[in-house]
């Protein structure tokens, strides 16, 4: 099962950010997330996670000179975790039609499960609802929507951290994968198309993902 | 049908130049071999045609000059296939199946190319079939081509249709083939051979590479085969049961017969001239005796003067020809006809091998070649033009087989000697040549094109493979396949009895279990056939 792990408090086409509901818990970088636009699941990758002050602009203060444990701070000033916050933005990579109260009627096509549902790797009509729950997804889901590896192109896109994110991304998934070898290297085969002559790039990947 | 391995897609191509192949990542360049057979699915029809050069191809020229770090297993499975890639070159040249028309009459040939993108695959064993026809328990095969064990047969009905050739540089299998076609041309009784056998290994028996003997034609087939020799001393030595000893009369031999041995001998054309002066003298058929006969300075001087010749050609001439004597099959007139001899046999279905023995120098051979061939062909030529006339039957077709054929057939002999005008004519009167050669590029060119099919092993001299390809489509693809063949046992075959070129390991000649295949029975099992026989019919 996918576990909950937080709430959408910020939400675009392209990326959305979740407050977690258990603070410095956030998913791992590069893991597999989704959440729903009503009757449309919208897979993202994490892609950065921070933990701050619940009040913007006002930062904790050091408080563990006397203290033996990193955790006796929190044991001496439980409010602290009132005050303090993690969250974590994904980038979508996918979206899923027709899961919803109600199976889908749909059928026919590709990219399509069992229950007649549509799974797509490019980006959803709109974007997550704000409150929408965000759930880690679970080694099944993640495997079948790593089948295709198209979301790989929108992660290539994805600025500064892109191949720090492609790499960590495909670490994670090729785990659950029967056979994480083959995987891999059918990633990395697709990541040398898509990168083309960028060879610098690839190799950063690469040697990242090398199983 | 079993899915072949696919090995990419189609990219560019002409259809006279052949089509690109990208290979797909998962195979590697390494795992092909040019001269092998693959099948592209175009959109309409299937296309079957054979690898002719593998290049290395990159996306990027970056990635040639910083190379990614392919120490890496990984990396390097990653970038094969995708950032660099394998090229192929094919040349389709039939289509097979896919359309109608190709499934009802068979492979086609091609007139167009398969479209972007069409994916290749291995041929399987069963489209070569297709192509080169399924070989039946009794037929005649060559071989099977590269890494597969299909057979393709060589229809020696097909094949003594025109005049062949066998090439290949010294040492890659030619006389191991040749020994394969006649028996093949023997088994299928599509014609009978006449094999002038300079270095006596098709009669009775041959030796291989590493010394050991090798059966040969009589030794499989003694009641379909007769050796006729002209060493009688030799062949007793060696323990060759011969069925006739050659003599050949100097009343037999014509000025025509020194006109081909010009070169040979090193004579001039005033001397060649002479001959015929000498003939016209002396008559047809005692020139050379009465001229060879003269010793005295002053009887050839006199000789001279009356032929109005100079007198150091007419030395010259003589001095040439007294070498002659040497061969000592050479008499002043034979005890029988060796010419009506091998007539005889071949009428009989019998096919002939003449065994040169000891005398394996070029002049003993043309000498003989020339003079028994004219002659015979002479008698065919009749023979058929009597048939033509009369409605009687014809004679039975001959192939004669030939080595050193560019000593015959030069661009200077091939307008004068017999062995020209068979290959020229065809199949005319019923004759045509099989010519073993090591050196393709002494042979004139227009006789090069009369050779119906061409059977090549390994050739490594520009000037002779491009004699050998001469007017072949496709030519500059096959001459890399040709040139990549490997030192032995490896040959390309193409033209009139293939239906597309084709290489293959020519089958293995030798072992107790080649010549069972090839139909020879043990005496042993003979007998004992014959035992069973008789229990069964009492
Ligand atoms: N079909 C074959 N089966 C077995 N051995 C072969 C075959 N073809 C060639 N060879 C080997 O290669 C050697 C050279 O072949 P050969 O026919 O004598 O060459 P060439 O006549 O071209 O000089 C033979 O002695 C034999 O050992
Ligand atoms: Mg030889």
């Amino acid at each position: 099962m996918s576990s909950k792990i937080g709430e959408v408090i910020e939400a675009s086409t392209g990326e959305f950010t979740a407050q977690c509901y258990e603070l410095h818990r956030p998913p791992p970088f590069g893991s597999l997330v989704k959440t729903r636009e009503g009757e449309v699941e919208i897979y993202g990758v994490v892609s950065r996670a921070e933990t701050t002050s619940i009040e913007q602009g006002r930062r904790p203060i050091a408080r563990g000179r006397e203290e033996k444990e990193e955790e006796d701070i929190y044991r001496a000033s439980p409010q602290l975790e009132k005050l303090l916050r993690t969250d974590f933005t994904a980038l979508v990579v996918g979206h899923r039609e027709g899961r919803g109260g109600r199976e889908s009627e749909k059928g026919g096509g590709s990219g399509e499960t069992e229950k007649g549902e549509k799974l797509h790797h490019y980006l959803p009509p709109r974007p997550a609802r704000i409150h929408s729950f965000v759930y880690l997804c679970d080694r099944e889901e993640a495997v079948q929507f790593s089948q295709s590896l198209d979301f790989l192109s929108i992660l290539v896109g994805a600025g500064v951290q892109a191949d720090e994110l492609i790499a960590a991304s495909l670490r994670h998934v090729a785990a659950e994968q029967p056979d994480p070898q083959d995987f891999l290297i059918r990633s990395g085969k697709e990541l040398a198309v898509l990168l083309g002559g960028e060879t610098n790039r690839l190799n950063t990947i690469l040697r990242r993902i090398k199983w | 049908m079993m899915e072949e391995r696919r090995l990419g897609i189609v990219v560019s191509g002409s259809l006279a130049r052949g089509v690109e192949v990208r290979l797909d990542g998962a195979v590697s360049v390494e795992d092909i071999a040019v001269g092998r057979y693959v099948t592209i699915e175009g959109e309409k029809r299937r296309f079957f045609g054979m690898i002719t050069d593998v290049t290395l191809d990159a996306i990027d020229q970056r990635l040639m000059t910083t190379p990614p770090d392919v120490s890496d297993p990984f990396i390097a499975e990653v970038l094969s296939g995708t950032s660099t890639f394998g090229r192929l070159h094919i040349l389709p040249s039939l289509t097979i199946g896919g359309d109608a028309l190709s499934l009802l009459e068979g492979p086609q040939q091609v007139k167009t190319v398969p479209t972007h993108f069409s994916v290749v695959h291995e041929a399987s064993e069963q489209d070569v079939e297709r192509v080169f026809g399924q070989v039946e328990e009794k037929q005649f095969y060559i071989g099977t081509p590269l890494d597969m064990e299909t057979r393709v047969r060589l229809n020696p009905g097909e094949l003594v249709k025109r005049s062949n050739g066998i090439f290949g540089k010294s040492g890659t299998g030619k006389t191991f083939l040749a020994r394969l076609i006649l028996i093949g041309i023997l088994q299928e009784e599509a014609a009978v051979n006449l094999v002038f056998d300079m270095h006596s290994e098709y009669g009775w028996e041959g030796t291989s590479e590493e010394g050991r003997k090798v059966k040969a034609l009589k030794q499989l087939f003694p009641s379909k085969v007769a050796v006729f020799t002209l060493d009688e001393e030799g062949a007793r030595r060696r323990k060759v049961s011969t069925d006739f000893v050659v003599e050949i009369g100097y009343d037999e031999i014509e000025p025509e017969d020194i006109a081909m041995l010009r070169e040979t001998l090193g004579l001039t054309d005033a001397a060649v001239q002479a001959t015929y002066r000498l003939a016209r003298r002396f008559g047809e058929r005692k020139w050379l005796e009465s001229f060879l006969a003269m010793e005295s300075r002053e009887e050839m001087n006199e000789l001279a003067q009356s032929l109005q010749e100079h007198e150091a050609t007419m030395a010259a001439l003589h001095r040439r020809l007294d070498s002659l004597r040497r061969l000592r099959f050479l008499v002043p007139q034979a005890r029988d006809n060796a010419i009506q001899r091998i007539l005889e046999y071949l009428d009989r279905g019998m096919n002939v091998v003449l065994e040169f023995g000891r005398y394996t120098d070029i002049v003993a051979y043309m000498l003989v070649a020339n003079l028994l061939t004219r002659r015979i062909h002479a008698q065919y030529r009749e023979r058929m033009e009597r048939a033509m006339g009369e409605d009687i039957a014809s004679p039975r077709p001959l192939v004669i087989t030939i080595e050193e054929a560019h000593k015959f057939l030069s661009h200077e002999l091939a307008g004068q000697t017999i062995f020209g005008t068979i290959a020229r004519e065809m199949r005319k009167y019923n004759v045509t040549l099989l010519v073993i050669d090591q050196r393709p590029s002494g042979i004139d060119e227009e006789v090069m094109s009369q050779i119906g099919t061409k059977i090549t092993c390994l050739l490594d001299n520009e000037r002779d493979i491009d004699s050998v390809l001469t007017g072949v489509s496709g030519k500059s693809e096959l001459k890399a396949v040709l040139a990549k063949l490997d030192t032995k046992q490896q040959t390309l075959i193409f033209g009139h009895a293939v239906p597309m070129p084709v290489v293959v390991r020519t089958r293995e000649y030798g072992s107790p279990q080649s010549y069972k295949e090839l139909g020879f029975r043990e005496a042993l099992e003979l007998k004992k056939q014959a035992e069973e026989d008789k229990d069964l019919w009492g």
